[in-house]
Formats: structure tokens, sequence, C-alpha cells
């Protein structure tokens, strides 16, 4: 079980949390404007790193807040978590 | 034997119906072997006798079934860590009919048939052949003990801890870790699976530490380390996982040991502790050479037999042979020698040994037989000869064997750090940690008490130093590598000649180590012979992954308090306890308890569904809608929100008006749907479905938060707030008029909602209808509930209101074709599959959905589209639709039930189904599959009943 810093609450277990899938996966600004690939892309495409991974997380039995949290696949090492809508780290 | 005076208190036990005594202290294994007793169980497949292998968690063979008070039985027991009490009973297992006598011994005769892959090759046809005739006849012949028959009558506890060290291990290595980090002051844990601590110094009678005897230093340190506030010591606790961020899953054995346990005590309890700093004090195991015999009873690890000795005061034999690639064998002999057991020799088979235990041997008289070797032993209930490479055989009753010390990295591997092998020795040590963690003492390759102690001054000991692995040179391959699995040299020989190269491959066709001890005392020897049999080096082969548990772990303690009425939480409506005394059946909605239906005296179960449906369509029904989820979306941005979650517009909703909402994944697929009234232009009370409340919330939350930041725009869950009351049918409004205050019921248009009060609590009262009748739905605070309920049902008695269930509300939403989110959906379904294509504001610019539904899969005219069906009879929901009534075998479905009930008002059965293409066959005949074969169904369009929609506001 993860122990994950949320940038709210400070760190908690992970069960207190709900993954939300990878982060920084803008939704396009004008979707009838997007072309029929590149939203297929935004929906279904995740880059799926064996390695360093920005993910999605939600602090449901907490703050109920969503953040991101850069964290090692392999290892499971947590390099940092900041609020949704930071600079990608 | 015994080989001296075994202090304690006298206990009486039992082993397969047999009276034994031993001593406190005492486990079965060391009780067993002081009354002479080596057979203690049978082999997994070959069904071979064999003895104790070990004298701690790593046994292989010694599994035994502890029977408890009252029933209680726990097999797969390994008989070196039960410790004895008074009045235990142990059976032996896989054995029938006694362990002397088992017809299963066939079994080793068939041995070449159930070599290495024999499952995959022996049994490959017939397939049906499986269930009937291969598994059961494996499952008897080849297999460990018996599950419980009976519910599990123990309690088990979990707790939680933070310390700043956790030492797991509380030998030399670790006491030492503990004593340094408790002296900072820290919280220090230290865990040790054993009942008493103390790791290897427990059989420690050679070596002084600090110029004491090894038992007074650690009874002194160990006085030191209980004394301090700081440090909390856990014996018989096993920590079996290690998890991320130094988290460790620790079971501790609460009552197995005791004769009468506490029942206010819990058996066992859990405990999750995260560290900052993890101390892996866990030793090093030692491994079984292999050659032929190598599993009679009488043949164990060098090691255990000097812990009997020196910890237990148990000979395990009268005449042993030592046959050993390694030094610390020879400190078992001379132990053993110095106990008044004729050591007849210590066979070695190393060239030129040269150790300090070589030289204490030979000063004591013992001889070495240098560069020699056991290849095979005689005997068949008890070893009884050691024959050498020398072509000479040796009498013995007991055969020590020294094959070299494997650390225990398993918790360090299951922490991710990465191993490192140690080519000199052939051994794999810990490598780069992953987590902030280090390995001390055996479990880091350090054996020698010297180093693992410094600085304190140690003497007398004869560390570990050598060790061989693979097949004893001029043995066949008959040797068992796998005890626990039966796996011979051979068979590991045989996968390599096969293909195998990977062990990863080897394990799974062989099953080395894949049995309950996973490997702990033969995986080292597994990837030797592959290796050398691979010609490559031991590394190449690779090695397997070390999982948690470290040991097995009792359902029990991982369940803790979450079984029978804790396993899930129970919500109940606060209607609840009329409906129960009205004496409704429940049925199980989510975590929600809701009324099925109200059964009256003298009716079934369809009697009283029909019933219920026809007085709604008549009079009227009440109905406990409190499930549905709410969610109050309140703020400047409210109806711009919705307009971006809905597929419907609510920029024009007016004031006290509501309004069918369809909610949409991003991949335009239907997520939820529910009513929304506007309260004002500021806020909106949204409801959901019963199960979706949740999901819906984090939904919005997450376009709230992550993409439409630019909206002012607050979400709270109400769902527990407000009861809600249906009040369904032609006489809903006659029924509401005198309880209704501040509202003009009869100014109220279908699809409004109005505050005001109801039965002299404050409602929401919402005119909409699920049943197709006219029909409110009553908001009450919670904790009105009950009494609005008993008010309205009082009211009702003059027009024969009924009250009715969820199933009654199925059929009567049916009749009109509402669907049912989840089951009308199914994660794949549009909008415009459902016919609700009038609810896709397709003007707005933009909503969560909308893009998707323009893209060609989603447009596509062959889509699986919602009709209804006249059935003969009643199908299954979730039957298959097919164009013939005698479909081939491979015919593709055109589609399937979703809904199927028997229609009180239509006096016939009926269906909803998702069918391709379903709006442009309407009135063409298509068949619904059966358990014996199809019946013919007529399409026709989804509503049944009031087309025109005439009564919803009659
Ligand atoms: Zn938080």
């Amino acid at each position: 079980m993860l122990l994950i810093p949320c940038p709210y609450c400070g760190p908690r277990p992970e069960l207190e949390f709900r993954h939300a899938g990878e982060a920084h996966i803008a939704r396009p600004a004008n979707p009838d404007a997007t072309a029929a690939g590149a939203w297929s892309e935004y929906l279904y495409v995740r880059s799926n790193p064996k390695g360093r991974h920005i993910e999605r997380w939600r602090h449901a039995s907490g703050c109920n807040r969503f953040f991101n949290c850069v964290r090692d696949t392999v290892t499971d090492v947590i390099e940092a978590t900041y609020p949704a809508g930071e600079a990608r780290r | 034997m015994i080989v001296r005076q075994r202090s304690g208190t006298r206990l009486r036990f039992s082993f397969d119906g047999k009276d034994y005594t031993g001593v406190a202290g005492d486990t079965l294994a060391s009780a067993l072997l002081a009354n002479g007793v080596h057979l203690m169980g049978r082999s997994f497949k070959y069904h071979r006798p064999r003895g104790v292998l070990g004298a701690g968690a790593e046994e292989p063979n010694a599994l035994v079934d502890v029977a408890g008070p009252d029933g209680r039985s726990t097999p797969n027991l390994r008989a070196t860590t039960v410790e004895l009490y008074d009045g235990l009973r142990a059976t032996s297992q896989n054995r029938y009919p006694s362990l002397r006598f088992d017809l299963g011994a066939v079994n080793g005769l068939l041995s070449p048939l159930l070599g290495a892959g024999f499952y995959y090759k022996t049994f490959m046809h017939p397939r049906a052949a499986w269930a009937t005739l291969y598994e059961p006849l494996i499952r008897r012949a080849a297999g460990l003990g018996e599950a419980p028959r009976r519910p599990d009558p123990d309690h088990y506890a979990q707790r939680y801890a933070h310390c700043e060290t956790l030492v797991v291990g509380a030998g030399p290595a670790g006491l030492l870790a503990a004593l340094t980090a408790a002296q900072s002051g820290e919280r220090v844990m230290v865990v040790d699976e054993q009942a008493v601590l103390g790791g290897s110094l427990l059989a420690e009678r050679r070596a002084t530490i600090a110029g004491q005897p090894a038992a007074d230093w650690l009874a002194a340190t160990l006085a030191t380390l209980a004394a301090m506030p700081n440090v909390q010591l856990l014996p018989r606790t096993t920590a079996f996982g290690y998890y991320q961020q130094n988290l460790l899953g620790l079971v501790e054995r609460v009552t197995d040991h005791l004769a009468a346990p506490d029942p206010a005590l819990p058996r066992e309890r859990l405990w999750q502790v995260r560290a900052r700093d993890v101390v892996l004090a866990t030793g090093a195991i030692e491994r079984p050479l292999v050659f032929a015999g190598n599993d009679r009873p009488g043949v164990m690890l060098a090691s255990a037999a000097r812990t009997y000795c020196n910890r237990y005061g148990v000979a395990v034999g009268r005449r042993v042979v030592v046959f050993t690639a390694d030094d610390s064998a020879y400190a078992a002999a001379l132990d053993l020698q110095a106990a008044g057991v004729a050591v007849v020799a210590i066979v070695d088979l190393r060239p030129d040994p040269s150790g300090p235990g070589v030289v204490a041997a030979r000063a004591a008289g013992l001889t070495v037989m240098p560069g020699t070797a056991v290849i095979a032993t005689t005997g068949h209930w008890r070893v009884t000869g050691a024959r050498l490479s020398s072509n000479t055989t040796l009498a013995c009753d007991a055969l020590l064997m020294g094959g070299g010390w494997t650390p225990s990295v398993h918790l360090f591997s299951q922490s991710r750090g990465t191993l490192r092998f140690d080519a000199a020795r052939q051994i794999y040590l810990p490598g780069t940690p992953a987590q902030r963690q280090s390995s001390v003492g055996g479990a880091n390759g350090v054996f020698d008490l010297a180093s693992i102690l410094a600085p304190l001054a140690v003497a007398g000991d004869i560390p570990a130093q050598g060790g061989f692995l693979g097949l004893v040179p001029g043995s066949r391959a008959t040797g068992f590598v796998d005890y626990q699995n039966d796996v011979k040299a051979a068979d590991i020989l045989q996968a390599t000649q096969e293909g195998f190269r990977s062990i990863e491959h080897v394990k799974r066709y062989t099953t080395t180590g894949m049995a309950t001890d996973q490997g702990k005392t033969s995986n080292m020897n597994a990837l030797a012979i592959a290796a050398a049999a691979l010609d490559l080096p031991l590394p190449e082969v690779g090695l397997t992954s070390f999982r948690t548990p470290y040991t097995p772990v009792t359902f029990g303690s991982i369940a803790g308090a979450a079984r029978g009425a804790l396993f899930d939480p129970v919500r109940k409506t606060p209607i609840h306890p009329w409906a129960e005394a009205q004496g409704a059946a429940f049925e199980d909605v989510g975590q929600w308890k809701r009324a099925w239906y109200f059964q009256h005296i003298g009716e079934s179960m369809h009697e009283a569904v029909k019933r219920e449906c026809l007085t709604v369509r008549r009079a009227v029904g009440l109905f406990d809608a409190s499930t549905l989820g709410k969610i109050e979306v309140v703020g400047p941005d409210a109806a711009e929100f919705l307009n971006r979650l809905y597929t419907n517009s609510w920029s024009k909703l007016a004031v006290g008006r509501c309004r069918y909402g369809l909610m949409l994944t991003e991949a335009g697929f239907v997520l939820d749907d529910g009513v929304v009234g506007r309260l004002a232009a500021d806020r909106f009370h949204v409801t959901t479905t019963s199960g979706g409340a949740g999901r819906v919330l984090a939904h919005m939350e997450d376009y709230l938060q992550t993409e439409f930041t630019d909206l002012q725009v607050w979400l709270t869950s109400t769902t527990e707030q407000w009861a809600v009351i249906a009040v369904q049918g032609p006489r809903a409004r006659d029924l509401l008029a005198p309880l209704v205050e501040g509202i003009d019921l009869a100014a109220m248009p279908h699809m409004s909602v109005r505050e005001g009060r109801i039965a002299g609590v404050p409602t929401r009262l919402f005119q909409v209808s699920f049943t197709g009748e006219l029909g409110y739905e009553v908001n009450v605070p919670a904790g009105h509930a009950l009494a609005v309920w008993e008010a309205l049902w009082a009211a009702g008695a003059p027009y024969d209101a009924c009250a009715y269930g969820t199933e009654a509300m199925h059929v009567l939403r049916a009749e009109k074709g509402y669907i049912v989110v989840g089951q009308e959906t199914d994660g794949t379904v549009t909008p415009e599959d459902l016919g609700l294509g009038w609810a896709v504001g397709k003007a707005k610019a933009d909503f969560v959905g909308k893009r998707s539904l323009a893209m060609m899969d989603l447009q596509a005219t062959d889509r699986p589209q919602l009709v209804g069906l006249l059935p003969a009879h009643l199908p299954q929901e979730g039957a298959q639709i097919v164009d013939r009534a005698d479909p081939p075998i491979g015919s593709a479905a055109l589609g399937h039930v979703t809904s199927a009930y028997d229609s009180a008002t239509l006096g016939r059965p009926m269906a909803l189904a998702l069918l391709a293409g379903g709006r442009r066959r309407m009135g063409q005949t298509v068949h619904i599959t059966t358990a014996t074969g199809t019946m013919p169904a007529t399409i026709v369009a989804p509503v049944f009943y009031d087309q025109e929609g005439a009564r919803l506001d009659a």
C-alpha cells in the first residue's frame, strides 16, 4: 500500500485515494475542431511507461481533491505530488 | 533420544492418535524427535515417507494438521513451528489410511509417468475428462492437508503502527541493530517469527560474546531492550510482506500456542507497520545437498540437528554421519559429539577443508573424509546407511547435510531492491535497496559472529564457509531438489532437455519452488542444476521472484473484523423499519437494502408484484425512492456547469421546472441519468441513479477541478440528507393535497418542483413520473421521512393505496420504456442507441461526450438500438437474440434482452432489448435463445403503454 503525500492533507495511506489515470492529458480546447485521430488519441492512448510516470489521484476519503503524482512504476517510489493545473514536473 | 535434562513442564500430546509427552518450549517436531519419531509425513506426489528436514519456517516435509478445541482444525502447519501445549492433537497429512500404510505410495512406482510436465503432457485430452476423471484423481493422490469444513470460529484483530526503526529478526545482528537504534531514543519495533527471541544464538553453545556465554549475552541484551520504553518486542510475529514506502505486514500469533486461550483474545493479530527505516536481519537458511535418497527420514540439515541438540536437548540419532561442503556443519558434529552422540564420520565434498571447524573436529578425534561424497542412502522408514563415493557404506540412523547457506533475501526482494550475485561465494545478496532499509548479518551474507557483533569480542564461533550447489558428483539424479513438491534433479534436467532455458519456465514446468515453502531450501540448487545443464553461469538462467507472503498467512487475519455483517456496510433508508414491519422482501442494490415487494398473506411474489402494479395504474402507490443519488449544484455558473456535464441544455430551464438529464462519458457513452430540478437561478437539485451517486459526483468533481476551472460551482452530496417518497398513480394528487402547505398542486405542471411543507415538514416536491402515471416525488429531510411516510400511508387508505417495491417499479417503468442505466446500458451505449437523441442538445457548443458522438463508429446505423419485444414466453434477461429459430453454432447474435417482465397491465410477457439496427425492423420476428432452444418474439416500439403520455399529467 502506497503512502501518498496529498498536497493538501499530507501523507496518507493509499486506501484513502482513488487512482484517476495519467496526468497532463488535457482535454482539447475545441473538441468539435479536433480531428478524429487526435480525439481518439486523447480518449484512449496513454503512455503506460515502465519507470517515471505522472498520474492523477483523488483523495476520495479526505479532501476529495484531484492532484498529480510522479511515481516510478517499477519501484513505486513517489518523487513528488503537486496540485492539478501546475506545470508538468 | 534425549541428550540432556529437559527442564520445563511436561506436556501431553498426540500424533496420529498415539499419545506422547514433551516439555514446555518444545515444538511439535522437537517433541516427536525426543520420542524417537522421525516419520512425520508423506510427500506430495510420490507419497514417500518423510521426516523433518529443518527446525524452522523453512521446513518442507513435516506438514501436519493441528486440531484445536471445538472442532477447529488447521492444516499444513510445519511441525517445526508448532509450539507444543498440553493436549495438542496433531495428525499427519496426505496419507490413506495411515502414515505407515499409505495406498498412495503406489505413485512412487508410477514416478516415471509423474515427472516434470506431467500435468501438461499426460492429461491433455480429452478435455472433458479433466472435470470427471483427472482432477478428482490428482486431488486425492497428490495434495496437502484438508481445509476445515466449518466457518472459522476464531476472531482476529488488526493494528496499525508507526516507528522509526523496524527490525525484522531477533538474532544477533537484529538485536545489535535494535540496541543501537533504541539508544538514540527512537521508537523501535523488533519482530521475530519464533516464540523466543535470539535466532541462531538460541542454539549456540560454543561461542562466547564479550567474554560470556552467548546465552548469557542474549539474556542480558533482551533484558536491556525489554526495559526500554521506546522498544516494542514482538515474538511469534512473522513479517510476511514488504510493501511500498516501508509498510510491512506482520502477523502475530496470539493464542495458537495456548492450551486454553482466553476467548477474549484474538487468535492472531495482523499488524501494518509503517517504518522510517527497516533493518532486515532475517538470517540465512541452510541448504540440503542433492543426492539419491536425500529425503529419507533421518536425513536433515546439519544446523537443524544442532538446534535440536543444543536448544531442545534432543539428539536426532545415535550414530550420525555428517555430509557437508561447509564449515558450519562441523559445529553440529562437535556439539552432537559433546552431547554423547556417535559421529561416524564427517564426509566433506571439498578436497582440502581447512577451517577452524575442521581443526577442532580433528582435535576432538572425529573422522574427516575430505573429497568424498554421499551418493545414496539405505533404509525406508528411517535412514540406515550412507553410501559413499569411495564405495563404502557407513551405517547410521541420521545423516546431516551441510550444503551451505542461502541469505534470506525474501523481504529485501519484495521491497523491490535489486539482488546481486556474488560469484565467488555463489550466493545472491541484497544489492541496491529501493527503500530506506538495510540488510545485516546472515541476510547480508555475513555469517561469522565476530563480524556481526563487532566491536564485541567473540570467541569459539565456527562460521559458515563453503557450500555446494547442484547435483552431488557421482550421485544419480533421483535426489530431491524441492522436497515439498517432489521435484527431483532429473526433473530439472528433463525440463532443460525439452528446451526450457529460463528458470521461470523450468519452475512452472517442473513446479520446483512453487509449493507453500516457495522453495526456501530448494531454489538455489534448482538454479544450479539448470545452469549446469545449460552450460550457463548461474545468474544467466534468471532468478524467480520472491512473493508475499514469506510464510503462509491465514485468511482470517487478513479479513480481520470484515466478516459476516461487517463484511460490507449495509445502507438502509429511514423508511426501512416500516417496510420491515410490513413484511417486505428486500433486495440488495449496491450497499442498499431496498424493499423488493410487499407480499400479503397467501400471495406469491408474482401475485404481489401484479397487485402492486395494477394498484398504481388504477389508484395510487407509495414507493421508497430514498436511495436516489442527490447532488446539490450551487453557484453563479451552476447552469453553465450542467450545460457542459449533461447532453441537455439547462440555461433556459425556468426556476421551478425539471428536466430529464443524460450524462455521458467523454467517449460518448451513457454514464448516468436522472431528473434535475432548478430551485433558483444558481441552485439545482440533481438526482442520479441509486448506484451511480458516488461515480457521478467524482465525475463532476473531476471536470470542475481539472478542466472547467473557470466555473464557480460547488457540489455537495445530499443523498442521505433527503429521503424520497414517490407517490404515483391517478389518485396521487388527491392523496397529497390534504397534507401539502404552501404549494398549489393543481397549478403544478408535469416536470416541476416546488418548495413548501408536507405533513408539517419542509419539502421539495417534484412532479415527476417513473411509472407513466401522474406522479410526485416527495423529498423530505431524512429524519422526518418515516413520519411523513406514515402520514401519506394513512392518507392513502381511502384510495386503497399500496406500497410497492422495486420489482413493481421496474415492471411499471419498463412498460413505459424508461431505461435503467446499467440494465439497458453497459458502458457502450449512446443516447441515439436508446432513442434518447431528443435529450441531446446538438446546438450546444460543447458538452462532455459531444465530440465522440460525431465519431464514425458512434454514427453507424447498425448499432444496437433499444426496441421492445413481444416474446412468446418470459425470456431471461441477458439472453441473446438471433435471426433463426435454429441458429447454427457460431452464429453471431443480433443483440440481447436487457429487461423482461410479465406485465400485468398488458397481460403478457414483454421485454426491452438492444438489437442491431432494431428501429428499422419494427414488426419483424426474431428469436430469443433459451436454455432449450429459442422462442420467437415480435419487434415493437419500446413503449408498451400509453404511448401518447396522456396519463402523466391527468
Ligand atoms: Zn487531501
